[in-house]
């Protein structure tokens, strides 16, 4: 199945009055019916790429075509694609029936019509029978779905969503997540999707553009983003990662080992264009590191410290493992068994044996 | 319910009750406070009381009466005045409630030169004193009316036309103030959003950004025409000849000593601006 372009950005940079880039040479292209994620820390400039396929903002330099057509300087209302804010920017004198209708009013789409939308988006988004509430007398949840229904009712190519769960509480959030992700297959529109919360893009996203200092560090799946991340940002700050500074002094084949501090071997994950006695980080999540102790057998390939700190945290126990007077990593065990009763204990003070399978240890260069 | 709901309190240990001490500081501002009352509102007071008593005489409470509201309504003198008033009020709150709104917006929404310059010389007319003001518009009548005979064979008179003039150019300032008020909280994402479902500019101004300054508007507007409804100074110094208002009704009859019907007629005109004022503040509470 071939897929179109449904939004993309060539080399799109954004610089405003202040000399402030907030955008740097973005180039994306987002596919039809897709759910894509801008993920990144404030600032990184995810929600001005997002208003500038919106059309508040004009981008400095690049292009943006959606469905093909370039934009150029198109005002927001020519433009095929409908915004979610993060305040939702409900009319406040205005009834829920009233805000959801705006977009086909403006059309001038005729009045029996328009009834018969409104009906379907606001029990689409499961708000029928709030027709005539003013947005004041609604809940934060609330709030957010009939501004989603504001959006859905003018059928565009594109949904743009600017942090639309920020305000809401934890455990509503989650239920939004999957009755987002939920909805997006429903009505099949591309939904881009702009939030500081990796867990809320590694649930929902089809596809995730990780950004930083207003550059695109990687574009992939949350699997590829998780487990292949390309650079120390990425492994950082999606999931946790340790990292361990050292030289690569083998390679062999699709495995290399890298000397941390010039005395732990670290084994890990090659990559193209690697070459020995290079400089590089080993990046390696918690949870991918297994941990024995120190008597048991076969020891080949695994790493010697000393546990220095144990947290239980319910599921699972962190250890924090020293492995050089420079060098510790956290260690994520799952507390499959049941702790009280369990013989295998490792205790404050001992000395452990670490081992992961080398594929999942990324060589990340430096 | 009930029981439990009115008893369960009373069960409940109260808090011990601030007991009210008789310091000398509370003892001055509660004494200022009924002092300042009583300066403000006294004179008003007595001035109602008043324009119901069956005598001429102003000391001597004699019984009540509607008599002198009833000789007011007949009084043609009276009524043209307050017919003049209503006109200039109405066109003129018209007027500056249009030019008012436009110029908070464009102080709002637009960086253009000199607008700090623009933006004193606009307030200006709150702060200068009134009498200034009313000097200088006689003054700018009088050279214009001059010019104009002169050189186009003119001739324009004083009268409605110049107080309404007049009247404008001092209260659009007090809507510029209402309205930009509104302004400075209002939510421009708003605008934002009706463009982004397709409304152009014109729309959003007129679907979004019109009825939520409405309650400013309208503010203004109630403070415009309070103001022009009771304006004295400077609709005497540029009225002319023939042209009366109430205000100015009431003064010429008081120069010849304080009679009922005086009384009446202000406590009329008291009455419609604090409804107006009140309005005024109502609406400006308004979300």
């Amino acid at each position: 199945m071939s897929r179109t372009a449904d939004v993309e950005l060539r080399n799109v940079s954004k610089v405003f009055d202040n000399s402030v880039v907030a955008v740097d040479n973005v180039s994306l292209e987002i596919e039809q019916g897709e759910f894509f994620s801008l993920l990144g820390p404030s600032g990184c400039g995810k929600t001005t790429t997002l208003r500038m396929i919106a059309g508040f903002e004009m981008p400095t330099s690049g292009e943006i075509s959606i469905e093909g057509r370039p934009m150029g300087e198109t005002p927001p209302f020519r433009r095929n694609v409908n915004t979610v804010f993060q305040n939702y920017a409900l009319f406040p004198h205005m009834t829920v029936a009233e805000n959801v209708a705006f977009g086909l009013r403006m059309k001038r789409i005729p009045r029996d019509e328009i009834a018969r939308r409104v009906r379907e988006a606001l029990q689409l988004v499961r708000l029928g029978g709030f027709e005539d509430r003013y947005p004041r007398q609604l809940s934060g949840g609330q709030q957010q779905r009939v501004a989603l229904a504001r959006a859905l009712i003018n059928r565009p190519r594109v949904l743009l969503l600017d942090e639309p769960l920020g305000a809401l509480d934890l455990k509503l959030r989650k239920e939004m997540q999957l009755e987002l992700k939920h909805l997006q297959m429903t009505v099949g529109i591309t939904f881009i999707y702009v939030t500081h919360d990796q867990e809320e893009a590694l649930t929902m996203s089809d596809r995730i553009a990780v950004m930083n200092a207003g550059r695109v560090l990687q574009v992939g799946t949350p699997l590829e983003i998780y487990e292949r991340p390309s650079s120390r940002f990425v492994a950082d700050f999606i999931g946790e990662s340790n990292f361990l500074d050292g030289r690569v002094v083998d390679l062999n084949g699709q495995r290399a080992t890298v000397v941390v501090d010039d005395r732990v071997p670290v084994p890990a994950r090659a990559q193209d264009g690697l070459a020995i006695g290079e400089q590089v980080t080993v990046a390696i999540r918690p949870e991918k590191i297994r941990l024995r102790s120190l008597g048991t057998e076969g020891a080949d390939g695994c790493v010697r410290g000393r546990v220095e700190e144990i947290v239980y945290i319910g599921t699972d126990t962190y250890y924090l493992v020293r492995l050089t007077d420079r060098c510790t990593v956290r260690v994520r065990v799952q507390n499959s068994q049941n702790r009280l009763d369990s013989s295998e204990t490792i205790g404050h003070g001992e000395e452990v044996l670490l081992s992961w399978l080398p594929e999942t240890a990324m060589v990340l260069k430096t | 319910m009930s029981t439990t709901a009115t008893t369960a309190p009373r069960t409940a240990p109260l808090a011990p009750r601030r007991r009210r001490r008789l310091k000398p500081g509370w003892l001055v501002l509660n004494t200022n406070v009924v002092l300042t009352f009583l300066f403000l509102y006294a004179p008003i007071l007595i001035l109602v009381i008043f324009s119901f008593n069956a005598s001429r005489q102003q000391a001597v409470w004699v019984g009540f009466t509607i008599e002198w509201y009833e000789q007011m309504m007949r009084d043609e003198r009276v009524i043209a005045a307050a017919k003049n008033s209503l006109i200039i009020a109405l066109v003129s709150t018209a007027v500056s409630t249009v030019i008012g709104t436009l110029t908070a917006l464009a102080l709002d929404r637009f960086r253009f030169r000199a607008k700090t310059a623009f933006e004193g010389a606009m307030y200006l007319p709150i702060i200068v004193p009134e009498i200034v003001m009313a000097i200088s518009l006689l003054v700018f009548f009088n050279t214009t009316f001059t010019l104009l005979d002169r050189w186009l064979g003119l001739t324009l008179k004083f009268g409605l036309g110049t107080i309404t003039i007049a009247h404008i150019a001092f209260s659009f300032p007090f809507v510029a103030v209402v309205v930009r008020a509104r302004l400075a909280d209002f939510d421009r994402t708003l605008e934002q959003a009706a463009q982004d479902l397709g409304a152009n500019e014109w729309q959003t101004f007129r679907y979004v950004t019109l009825p939520l300054l409405m309650p400013g508007i309208l503010a203004g507007a109630l403070l415009a025409f309070t103001l022009s409804i009771d304006d004295f100074v400077i609709t005497f110094f540029n009225a002319g000849i023939g042209a009366t208002t109430l205000p100015l009704e009431i003064y010429g009859r008081i120069r010849r000593g304080i009679t009922p019907e005086v009384n009446a007629l202000s406590a009329v005109l008291l009455l419609a601006s604090i409804a107006l004022v009140l309005g005024s503040v109502l609406l400006q509470r308004r979300r």
